[in-house]
């Protein structure tokens, strides 16, 4: 079965933990929470001004665990943050204490993976199309729980269609690892879910989500919008 | 005091823990193909030859080193300046972009990205652009571009792309971030000239060594100017630090006391704690949560939360010492340094020239003492904030 996972900022509007609810009733399988950040630098407008919504109502990455801990998700939780926050002591401890067992850190490449310290906790890597084969194949190697492919040379958010570099990158990461592939960053519909999990292993959807949020869609709303990736995704035959 | 021994880096693009790489996984290549670029090109008698002489027939070098007489008599201490103010283009900035220009060109790349705060960075920039061909995208905070309108007027005059950035604070932070964004997009064909010492390895390093002429011409000065030969402080402003580091390059290994001076609201080096933003560890302005704060400050240009890497490891050391002057202390610096000796300078190197007026005959910089002061840039971008802020009665 093709995995969905998508991606909520933490925080970004009062009683935020329900559109979790929703993601998982809609079919999801994994859920991104986004720890907000003052300086998101590879994110584009929509997570951007997300990340500032939520900032602006006090929301620290603190709250957000604090909230996660309270809600109790039926699904794995993947935390997904900057390594200006995922550097800082005891930031391990607090991800365990809030039941997350997944991490991204977008801005920590492998090379600087060693300043992290989360036992217990699957740090998943990014992989670019431009990343090269040796690199690729390190990365498939250091990687947790799954790898996250970058769909596109760029920063999150919504694009027309998707990238060609998305195909080739899925293909060649296929080659170097067995854990699952997600695809991210510019995955917008249900069209391009489907199209991304034909060569993947499943889909990571931001800014489509956050869109929705941010211009008033309820938990139901969203929630109908995620059954529609999980229906595009269904249609599709495994990989392997 | 003995000569001090600093060795930058043991593993490259770290000083001590500071420094590294922290940038998306899609930069990697372009960061490690302007490192390899950079190492090759600096080992090449021809680049240096090139670079050279761009240096001296085009941006005005070597700079003097003036006596501060006047200054100096008002003060008690003997007075140094290095005039960065007399480059072409107005400040430093065109040392490090003459350099990354031409890496660029020899890389193959077909234009130039960057960010400024102050403007001088874009100028420079916009400039270099225009001798070599490029064509050059400069991004800007909203509120700098008010602040500095002359100077986003001059990079369009220069054939410069202007590209306003209206998040966050709206200044050098956000147009950094902003720059990054765009280098993820286009880091095929577009370089990214880095400002000042702050950003991913290489540039750092690499930035610093393209400034390393200021410190180097100095101490060659210094050695023909004083009994001593070496000054007994140096003192130099400190944004991202690309101008202190550039000075204190030609001194780290000297008896000479290095202070850099930031902006009270801008002082990642005095009161910044460990973090990582736009591709380094280093100290930054933040809260207990780990959020940038935003600096401020009068001086566009030293208005960054954090300082380049270099600069918190010879803070650790103690090879250095950073100190904060008040954005009022630096238009009284400014205005002093233009009566006193007919010099107006930048309202970032004012901040230098503060701390010496309000150190000298103090034990931080006793009676009698030497002192070099980095003049980073002349004070005409700063007419529009000199007219609303000095009192010139
Ligand atoms: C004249 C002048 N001095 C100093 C600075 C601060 O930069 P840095 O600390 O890199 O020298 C700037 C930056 O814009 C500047 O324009």
């Amino acid at each position: 079965m093709k995995l969905l996972m998508p991606y909520i900022t933490g925080g970004v509007v009062p009683g935020w933990t329900a559109y979790l609810s929703a993601f998982e009733h809609a079919g999801a399988d994994l859920i991104e929470v986004g720890l907000p950040f003052s300086d998101p630098t590879v994110d584009g407008p929509t997570i951007q001004e997300s990340s500032d919504a939520a900032l602006a109502r006090g929301t620290t990455p603190a709250s957000v665990l604090q909230d996660l801990a309270d809600v109790r998700t039926g699904i794995p939780l993947v935390a997904s943050t900057y390594a200006n926050i995922a550097l800082r002591p005891g930031f391990g401890d607090a991800l365990t204490a809030a039941g997350v067992t997944g991490l991204i850190v977008p801005d920590l490449p492998l090379d600087e993976l060693a300043g992290l310290d989360v036992p217990g906790v699957q740090v998943s890597l990014l992989a670019s199309p431009a990343t090269p084969d040796v690199r690729l194949a390190e990365i498939g190697r250091r990687s947790q729980g799954f790898v996250y492919a970058i769909s596109v040379m760029g920063t999150t958010g919504e694009r027309d269609r998707l990238a060609p570099s998305a195909v080739t990158l899925a293909a060649r990461l296929k080659q170097v690892t067995d854990l699952p592939v997600l695809l991210g960053f510019g995955i917008s519909t249900p069209e391009q879910a489907g199209e991304a999990a034909a060569v993947a292993d499943g889909v990571i959807v931001g800014a489509a989500v956050m869109r929705r949020i941010l211009d008033g869609a309820s938990p139901a709303e969203v929630g109908a919008f995620v059954a529609s990736l999980r229906a595009a995704l269904s249609l599709v035959a495994p990989v392997r | 005091m003995s000569s001090i021994t600093v060795r930058p880096t043991v593993v490259p693009g770290r000083y001590g823990s500071y420094g590294g790489r922290y940038v998306p996984e899609s930069l990697i290549p372009a960061c490690e193909a302007v490192a390899e670029a950079f190492s090759e090109a600096w080992a090449d008698p021809g680049f240096r030859g090139t670079l050279g002489a761009l240096l001296s027939a085009y941006a005005g070098r070597p700079t003097p080193l003036t006596p501060a007489l006047r200054l100096s008599a008002e003060l008690g201490v003997t007075v140094l300046l290095k005039r960065e103010d007399l480059t072409h283009t107005g400040s430093h900035k065109i040392n490090n972009v003459l350099g990354q220009a031409l890496l660029a060109r020899r890389m193959g790349r077909t234009r130039l990205i960057a960010e400024t705060g102050a403007g001088m960075h874009g100028v420079a920039t916009a400039t270099a652009g225009a001798l070599l061909g490029l064509p050059v995208k400069v991004f800007m905070g909203e509120r700098d571009m008010e602040r500095q309108a002359h100077n986003v007027f001059r990079m369009r005059l220069l054939g410069a792309e202007v590209v306003p950035v209206t998040t966050g604070s709206r200044t050098l932070k956000d147009a950094t971030s902003e720059a990054m964004r765009h280098w993820v997009t286009d880091a095929d064909e577009a370089y990214y000239c880095v400002g000042s010492v702050i950003g991913p390895h290489p540039y750092p390093t690499m930035v610093r060594e393209f400034q390393r002429v200021i410190g180097d011409e100095a101490r060659r000065q210094c050695a023909a100017e004083l009994p001593a030969a070496i000054p007994d402080y140096v003192v130099a402003c400190v944004g991202g630090g690309s101008n202190a580091a550039g000075t204190f390059a030609g001194f780290v290994e000297t008896s000479a006391k290095l202070v850099g001076v930031e902006a009270e609201g801008g002082s990642g080096a005095a009161n910044g704690e460990i973090g990582v933003l736009h591709g380094f560890q280093s100290l930054f302005l933040q809260d207990e949560h780990g959020q940038i704060k935003e600096a401020h400050s009068i001086a566009a240009g030293l208005d960054y939360p954090g300082v380049g890497p270099e600069h918190a490891y010879l803070r650790d050391l103690g090879r250095a010492r950073y100190v904060t002057v008040s954005d009022g202390e630096a238009i009284a610096a400014a205005v002093r340094l233009a009566r006193a000796e007919g010099v107006l300078p930048a309202i970032e190197s004012a901040h230098a020239v503060a701390w010496v007026v309000r150190a000298a005959g103090t034990p931080e910089l006793p009676g009698g003492s030497t002192v070099l002061v980095t003049l980073s840039g002349r004070g005409d971008k700063d007419i529009t904030t000199l007219i609303a802020e000095a009192d010139l009665a």
